[in-house]
């Protein structure tokens, strides 16, 4: 088993492994992400019931909550790379971190947004300076800050020495985000979906469901998109490479 | 179906521009996050085979 495990693991870590593997993937999750997020996406602005009190602007749900999930999601990847880059100075570890950054920010930003275009018909404001809205631009800064110390440090492996530190740092940000409608008296409300009793409406809730999956593979083919191209650059020496641009 | 009309569906009920702005940005993001890779790729292959070719040259 652990043998097992242990030959998994430098598998995964070679980037010719990594890059064929992911080449195989990146189809199934293009197609489930467009089979999902279609469906999931019109039916959530067309057919699910209006929400009692806020009518159709609730409609926004369907991209802020998976947009939120993703961007915390993101930064879990991003840190758990990060320790991998510090204790095992896994190459591709220090790629994937690389890669998934920006396209982090980008959900974090979505997330953002999108609440904020929710909240001026609803709360009568586009912000508030409130514990959850405030941990997440937090969230979205430290993306900004990962990616400005990947550009700002020229050579890649001290880059991502650098970058995991901060990071794995910032790590901390995660559960305030996720607990601050707990912890604090926020004007953004507590989660509705749990794993016992979800405060939603069933349809609302599927529909909700399929979109956050659907926005998952989204991110995962974006997240291989990026990093295939990390490969490439930072293999480009190497003769597999060479031979799949053909010019060897 | 949650509306009666294509007019009622695009009016989202007064929320129209919030709902349509908010949807309309996430695109924007999402295909700026497709592109990116695809454009850098391109770029990648291109100067890889000129460096080859470079090499080729000196040797």
């Amino acid at each position: 088993m652990f043998e097992y495990l242990k030959r998994l693991y430098h598998k995964f870590g070679s980037p010719r492994y990594f890059y064929d593997l992911t080449g195989k993937m990146l189809p199934w999750l293009v197609a489930l992400s467009v089979l999902l997020l279609i469906p999931g996406l019109i039916y959530g602005l067309g057919f699910a019931p209006p929400e009692k009190y806020q009518g159709n602007s609730y409609r926004v749900i369907y991209i802020h909550v998976p947009a939120a999930s993703i961007a915390m999601a993101g930064y879990v990847m991003m840190a758990v790379a990060g320790v991998i880059v510090l204790v095992w100075r896994m190459k591709m570890a220090e790629m994937v971190a690389k890669s998934v950054a920006p396209i982090g920010a980008s959900f974090a930003f979505i997330c953002l947004v999108t609440g904020s275009i929710w909240g001026k018909p609803t709360w009568g404001t586009w912000w508030v300076w409130d514990a959850r809205l405030t941990s997440m631009l937090i969230l979205l800064f430290l993306y900004l800050g990962v990616m400005a110390l990947n550009a700002a440090i020229e050579n890649a492996q001290s880059a991502a020495r650098a970058t995991a530190v901060l990071s794995i740092v910032g790590a901390v940000n995660l559960p305030i985000i996720k607990y601050s409608v707990e912890w604090w008296n926020t004007l953004h409300q507590p989660a509705s979906i749990r794993m016992t009793s979800s405060a939603i409406d069933p349809e609302m809730l599927y529909t909700l469901l399929t979109c956050i999956a659907g926005f998952y593979c989204l991110f995962g083919a974006l997240v291989i998109l990026s990093t295939r191209c990390e490969i490439l650059s930072r293999e480009q020496r190497s003769s597999w490479v060479k031979k799949l641009v053909g010019v060897s | 179906m949650a509306f009666e009309t294509f007019a009622d569906f695009m009016a989202m009920g007064k929320h129209g521009p919030y709902v349509w702005s908010a949807y309309g940005i996430t695109l924007l993001v999402v295909v700026a996050n497709i592109l990116a890779p695809i454009i850098r790729r391109k770029g990648l292959v291109e100067e890889i085979k000129r460096k080859a070719k470079r090499e080729q040259a000196e040797s």
